[in-house]
């Protein structure tokens, strides 16, 4: 069966004050029905990856390389193209609720203007259909909320309202952008655990992009980790989460704290400070903050090789 | 400081207008109330030191508009210190002491602010007759509403600082404090809102002067040149055209430069 | 809302009624009397003058008077008209000034609008700038300036359109007044519009509609509109006021009979109850259009509905 998505050499620049390499030759690919993770500090590349995919970029922005959605080219495609994937076949759910639901509109209308614009339905026939998705999404009163303005709702509830609004085409692929970074832990748990259901429910294929391992690691099958605007492992979820063979990853894994160990003295963190986009180096960019690091990571860039199952890019990957 | 091209250009117009104004008379052999019978409502020449044409009652143009872009300068300069130092003295004590004051002080400035504070000088002037003393303060009565409560703000935000509480353990009195430690900590938006004023307090005094309310006879201002010139239009357009044009341009660079200071200062960190 | 308009109300009566008395106490204090004007009358006829106007009268007996009158809509005689009494005065001129005036709040917001929405899509291209050019000439150069020239123009030297006068009915005099009322307003909504369509275009919520495949110009309408006209909401009471301003030079220089005229000519003739007849008038319809543009602002953002 062919891939939902294919991302090929991907890259991003933003053409301001200076030149700044947001996305750097980044490939992927997600299967029908697959969950991806991409986990990666702020600034990796990870969302401006698939806002550019998706052609949200601004103006400033350039890119070049390929993007195919169930066989179709669509980097740089006419705005015409996009929107008949946008939303329908192709959803992508934003982080921060808050600001990213339109304050003057209410739920119903943001909901139902989805169906109505895709499906050729009348307001009122989506509206119901809206409804049906509130519930399905665990929002309680869902006749009274298809009412309010966003500001009425928690920002639990406004993520649902996101998530019901990516779905209701059923879409081929959904695109989650950081979906619990704004929420409190607890309803963090309730958001992964709708959005297990639904997966099993619908079908749909998932890109969950997260800064937080843990919450990728509870859903995803495969898992892309990226730094600096490149992909430097991807691997199956499992075999990544036991045995990472990147650095990077390895780091990443001890800042998660283990709930069972022993009471810790600090957090764990990583030392250092990600590195200035305008500014690319020659050599790893992870080398600064690297324990492993020696001159050879310095001076020469690793390329993402095949390594077992998965793929990693580092001169020293770690053992298994 | 440098500001993007357009301002840099537009200032130096401004200046050299400025310039004219000032020098202008000495290039000019006439006066401003000087009547040329010989040369009534003539057009622009060369030839006989009329260099912008005469009006109605033969007075040279170019005197008479240097001289109405001065006039027009002054007031506006002075007024808007006059509105400056009201609105900023105001702002900071209602800032400064809070409370009940604040509350009644700044009812006031809402009240006043949803009146059409033009019509009220107009009566003014109605009232007690055209003196230059009323004009100022009537002009500069226009632009210091904004001014205290933007000041308002800044000093309630200043207030809470540490230096301020040092100052007031140092048995500093009011005045003191308000004087020379809030007032200099709160004039960056000031300076911001002074661009705007001055050139709406010089539309404002050619607008009053245009209805005759303004300056009177023999001093000329733009705006009474321009009502002139809108009485003789259809025989002797320079008349209009050039004080006009004048007061045009001395408006369009004030607020362009304006904009390009408020533009640079908004990108100081 | 029906509570949030009341709320609004009750607080513009007070400041209503205090325009009224402190127009009417200023008047009061005036040096001289509205008779000073004419030649030094008889000192008989000035206390008959002074009995028939009824300024003979305690001020508080006078004050209330005018109050009671003010309530029946009944500004007092003109001074100077002596046939006419200010009501009248008003009556017959307020219609020109209301046509001229709304016209050219009606052409500000709907040329005022599309013109800042188109510049804030094309930002930093050719077009915007031209846009932004426009709008700092509107700005800064007032009606009593622009309309002699268009009158320069189009008038004595193209002969396209009459300079000055008035036909009842007829709009070809109403052409360069109302392009001249118009221009500031309309440049100040344009930079408005401009400005926060800019803000609403870069926000969260445009990109989330614009990842629901909407076609661009429903994006722009239901999602991106709304927010940027707050601004120009806020902008609207000041607007009538700019063009309540330039009516009084427009109506002078074009020789339009409404009651922008009336103010000035008033004004230059000392005639102490028309202008402040005039004053109250214009107070109250800018009290009006502050208690409207609330209302608005209301339903434009329902957060302002549910906190108030």
């Amino acid at each position: 069966m062919p891939e939902v998505l294919r991302i090929e050499q991907l890259t991003i620049d933003f053409l301001s004050a200076e030149r700044i390499a947001a996305v750097r030759e980044v490939s992927l690919q997600v299967s029908p029905g697959e969950c991806l993770g991409i986990v990666g500090e702020s600034g990796s590349g990870k969302s401006q990856t698939f806002m550019g995919a998706l052609g949200l970029l601004p103006r400033s922005a350039r890119a070049t390389g390929s993007v195919r959605f169930e066989g179709r080219e669509i980097l740089d495609a006419p705005r015409a193209v996009l929107n008949k994937i946008r939303g329908s076949r192709l959803s992508m759910v934003f982080q921060d609720p808050m600001s990213s639901l339109t304050p003057h509109l209410r739920i119903g209308t943001q909901l139902a203007e989805v169906l109505v614009c895709h499906r050729g339905m009348s307001w009122r026939e989506s509206e119901l259909a809206a409804l049906r998705m509130l519930d399905r999404v665990r929002v309680p009163e869902s006749k009274r909320r298809l009412r309010q303005y966003p500001h009425q709702l928690s920002g639990g509830m406004r993520q649902r309202v996101m998530i019901a609004m990516g779905l209701l085409c059923e879409p081929a692929l959904m695109i989650a952008d950081e979906p619990t970074t704004a929420l409190d832990v607890t309803v963090q748990a309730q958001i992964i655990d709708l959005l297990r259901t639904l997966r099993h429910e619908y079908g749909t294929a998932f890109v969950l992009i997260s800064h937080d391992l843990a919450v990728v690691g509870g859903l995803a099958d495969r898992i892309l980790v990226m730094y600096a605007g490149r992909v430097v492992e991807s691997a199956a979820a499992r075999d990544l989460l036991r045995r990472p063979r990147h650095p990077y990853t390895a780091e990443l894994l001890r800042c998660v704290p283990d709930l069972s160990g022993p009471p810790l003295e600090r957090m764990p963190s990583l030392p250092g400070q990600p590195p200035d986009a305008a500014q690319p180096a020659a050599g790893c960019e992870f080398a600064p903050r690297c324990p492993f690091a020696v001159e050879l990571c310095r001076a020469q860039r690793p390329p993402l090789r095949r390594l077992g199952p998965g793929e990693v890019a580092c001169h020293f990957p770690l053992p298994s | 400081m440098s500001m993007n091209r357009g301002a840099m250009i537009a200032l130096w117009i401004l200046l050299g207008l400025v310039a004219l104004s000032l020098a202008g008379p000495w290039l000019n052999p006439n006066t401003i109330d000087a009547l040329d019978w010989s040369h009534v409502a003539s057009s622009p020449a060369l030839a006989n030191a009329h260099w912008f044409g005469t009006d109605r009652l033969g007075r040279d143009l170019f005197v008479r508009t240097l001289e109405g872009t001065r006039m027009s300068l002054i007031v506006g300069l002075v007024a808007s210190a006059v509105s400056l130092a009201v609105g900023v003295s105001y702002g900071a004590i209602c800032g400064y002491f809070g409370g009940r004051t604040d509350y009644w002080m700044m009812r006031i400035v809402e009240i006043l602010s949803g009146l059409p504070l033009i019509f009220f000088v107009i009566f003014l002037t109605v009232i007690f007759g055209r003196s230059e003393a009323l004009l100022f303060v009537c002009i500069g009565a226009v632009g210091w509403l904004t001014m205290a409560r933007i000041v308002r703000g800044q000093t309630l935000s200043v207030r809470r600082r540490e230096f301020i509480e040092a100052a007031v353990a140092s048995g500093a009195g009011p005045g003191r404090i308000i004087a020379r430690h809030i007032i200099p900590n709160v004039l960056g938006p000031v300076i911001v809102y002074a661009t705007l004023t001055v050139p709406q307090i010089i539309l404002f005094e050619s607008f009053l002067s245009f209805l005759g309310l303004g300056v009177q006879e023999p001093h000329a201002s733009l705006g009474t040149l321009i009502a002139e010139g809108a009485v003789e239009m259809q025989g002797a357009p320079w008349i209009l055209l050039v004080p006009g044009i004048f007061l045009a341009v001395l408006l369009l660079c004030l607020n362009i430069v304006g904009d390009g200071l408020r533009d640079r200062l908004a990108q100081e960190p | 809302m029906v509570r949030y308009f009341l709320k609004r109300l009750a607080g513009a009566i007070p400041t209503l009624l205090a325009i009224v008395t402190l127009s009417f106490f200023l008047m009061r204090a005036a040096p001289g009397g509205p008779f000073d004007r004419e030649q030094t009358l008889p000192p008989e006829i000035m206390a008959n003058l002074q009995k028939a106007y009824g300024l003979d009268q305690p001020l508080w007996v006078q004050y209330g008077r005018y109050l009671r009158a003010l309530a029946h809509g009944d500004f007092g005689p003109s001074f100077k008209y002596k046939d006419f009494s200010v009501t009248e005065l008003i009556r017959q001129g307020f219609p020109v000034t209301l046509q001229i005036g709304s016209m050219a709040l009606l052409l500000a917001l709907s040329l005022g609008i599309p013109m800042g929405t188109w510049a804030a899509l094309h930002q930093d291209t050719a077009a915007d700038y031209a846009t932004m050019s426009l709008a700092v000439t509107g700005i800064a150069i007032p009606p009593f300036v622009v309309l002699p020239f268009l009158g320069l123009l189009f008038g004595i030297y193209l002969h396209w359109l009459p300079v000055a006068g008035w036909e009842p009915g007829s709009i070809r005099y109403l052409v360069l007044p109302v392009i001249a009322l118009t221009l500031p307003p309309l440049a100040v909504i344009a930079r408005l519009t401009r400005g926060s369509m800019l803000e609403a275009l870069h926000s969260n919520y445009l990109r989330t509609a614009l990842a629901k495949g909407l076609p661009l110009r429903t994006v722009i309408l239901r999602h991106a509109l709304r927010p940027a006209l707050t601004p120009v909401a806020g902008y609207l009471a000041p607007a009538v006021a700019s063009i309540m301003t330039g009516s009084l030079v427009v109506e002078s220089i074009a020789g339009l009979p409404g009651i922008g005229r009336y103010l000035v000519q008033g004004a230059l003739n000392r005639d102490y109850t028309l202008v402040m007849g005039m004053v109250i008038l214009y107070s109250a319809l800018l009290i009006a259009m502050g208690l409207l543009v609330d209302l608005l602002y209301a339903w434009l953002d329902p957060r302002v509905r549910f906190d108030t």
